[in-house]
């Protein structure tokens, strides 16, 4: 029974071929057989968290905080120098200039990413807004939010910074940016599961020399990352208590 | 801690003593200057368990005036206000200190005499079963929150 990988959906899909090489160089690396299963949205991953059928993730900020709690997993690493951003955008054409001039009657189009919202939602916060669940577009991915907008579906939409950037240049030409977040310190990191937590040190070594192997570097290039960065278990607890302090919405 | 220098100083400003719950005192200077919260930022900070800063953001450098190296190792009140009244404070640490998390609306201290307003969150860390310090998240307030505190907090001294 091979173990399995799964990746964040919110992975932009430049990158999915990347992560089938990373899962291919892996598995030579470790000399253990790994299978590589990519979801198309949060709820079909979280079922398959739920019911243990993940041994090595590359989760979000805030995924990772419930995997880490609930779950047994432990990090590994991190893509260095990366951190997960968020971006409040608007059609081109809206006369919103800023957040305060929000209203509660604004119609928010976003995806299931967890920490994206739950950023967006702070950004949110002057506008005392935020708390309105009733005008929210549910997408199945951020072009699809991108679409929203521009189809006057939706007054602003809430990205990851990647997947805004990723979209296609015609796209962007349509939308403006109305808020960028800037926290500096979240980011995705890559986590084991109890069964391949015996592993560990094994795969921290490999992921840490990744750049300096010449296979492992083009690895890296695919997957868009520069460099793997060890995450020690302290790194995590400081973002878990981050998240928590997130979390946290004052009346 | 060191008292504020009026070569830091941008303007017009006023010399206030603060004294703190430790006992300790500063000298600060302070204008009328209001630093606008940008959309988007968070200021993000991490004390110990006595409340002396161990990490802290590029927002937080920014939006401070201090550099990274001058807030690393100062107690987090370096940042205090003279027109926050010590009531303002009051279930802070009570609260933290009991591990549950606080938030409040604060007026800061800039090191160069101006302000900032935030809506201040802080959640303590436990390792263990003990509080080993805190983090502490910024965020941009609701102008109308704090034209509420404008108004309540000098009620307060």
């Amino acid at each position: 029974m091979p173990y399995r990988m799964t990746v964040s959906p919110d992975f932009t899909p430049d990158h999915i071929g990347g992560w089938y090489i990373f899962n291919t160089w892996l598995q030579k690396s470790l000399q253990l057989p790994i299978h590589l299963e990519l979801y198309d949205n949060f709820n079909q991953q979280r079922k398959a968290i739920g019911d243990d059928q993940i041994d090595l993730i590359y989760a979000n900020p805030y995924d990772a905080s419930v995997l880490v709690r609930e779950k047994g997993f432990v990090p590994v690493a991190r893509p260095s120098q990366t951190s997960d951003e968020a971006i409040i955008a608007v059609n081109q054409t809206s006369n919103v200039e800023y957040i305060e001039s929000l209203g509660m009657d604004t119609v928010i189009a976003l995806t299931e990413d967890p920490d994206v919202n739950l950023i967006c939602d702070i950004m949110l916060e002057p506008a005392e807004m935020h708390n309105s669940g009733k005008n929210r577009l549910v997408m199945g991915s951020y072009p699809l939010v991108a679409k929203a907008l521009i189809n006057n579906r939706a007054d602003i939409g809430f990205f990851l910074v990647e997947a805004y950037q990723s979209l296609s240049q015609l796209t962007k030409q349509n939308l403006s940016v109305l808020a960028r977040s800037q926290i500096n310190v979240m980011h995705h990191t890559l986590l084991v599961g109890p069964q391949l937590k015996q592993h560990r040190d094994l795969l921290s070594q490999h992921l840490l020399t990744m750049k300096s192997n010449y296979k492992g570097a083009g690895v890296m290039e695919s997957m868009g990352f520069d460099e793997w960065e060890n995450m020690p278990d302290e790194a995590m607890e400081f973002m878990i208590d981050l998240v928590d302090t997130l979390n946290y919405q004052p009346e | 801690m060191q008292d504020m220098e009026p070569e830091d100083i941008n303007g017009n400003y006023i010399e206030r003593i603060l004294i703190f719950n430790d006992g300790s005192r500063r000298k600060v200077l302070v204008t009328d200057k209001e630093t606008p919260f940008q959309d988007g930022r968070l200021i993000v900070s991490r004390t110990d368990a006595a409340g002396i800063i161990t990490h802290v953001n590029q927002s937080f450098v920014e939006m401070s005036g201090y550099s990274q190296e001058e807030l690393v190792g100062q107690p987090h009140y370096i940042l205090r206000h003279p027109d926050m009244p010590s009531a303002a404070f009051k279930g802070l640490w009570d609260a933290i200190e009991k591990g549950d998390k606080w938030h409040g609306y604060v007026k800061n201290l800039r090191k160069d005499g101006g302000y900032y307003w935030v809506l201040a969150v802080v959640i303590p860390n436990i390792r263990e079963g003990k509080i080993t310090g805190f983090t502490s998240v910024r965020r941009k307030p609701a102008r109308r929150k704090v034209e509420e505190c404008i108004d309540l907090y000098p009620t307060l001294f």
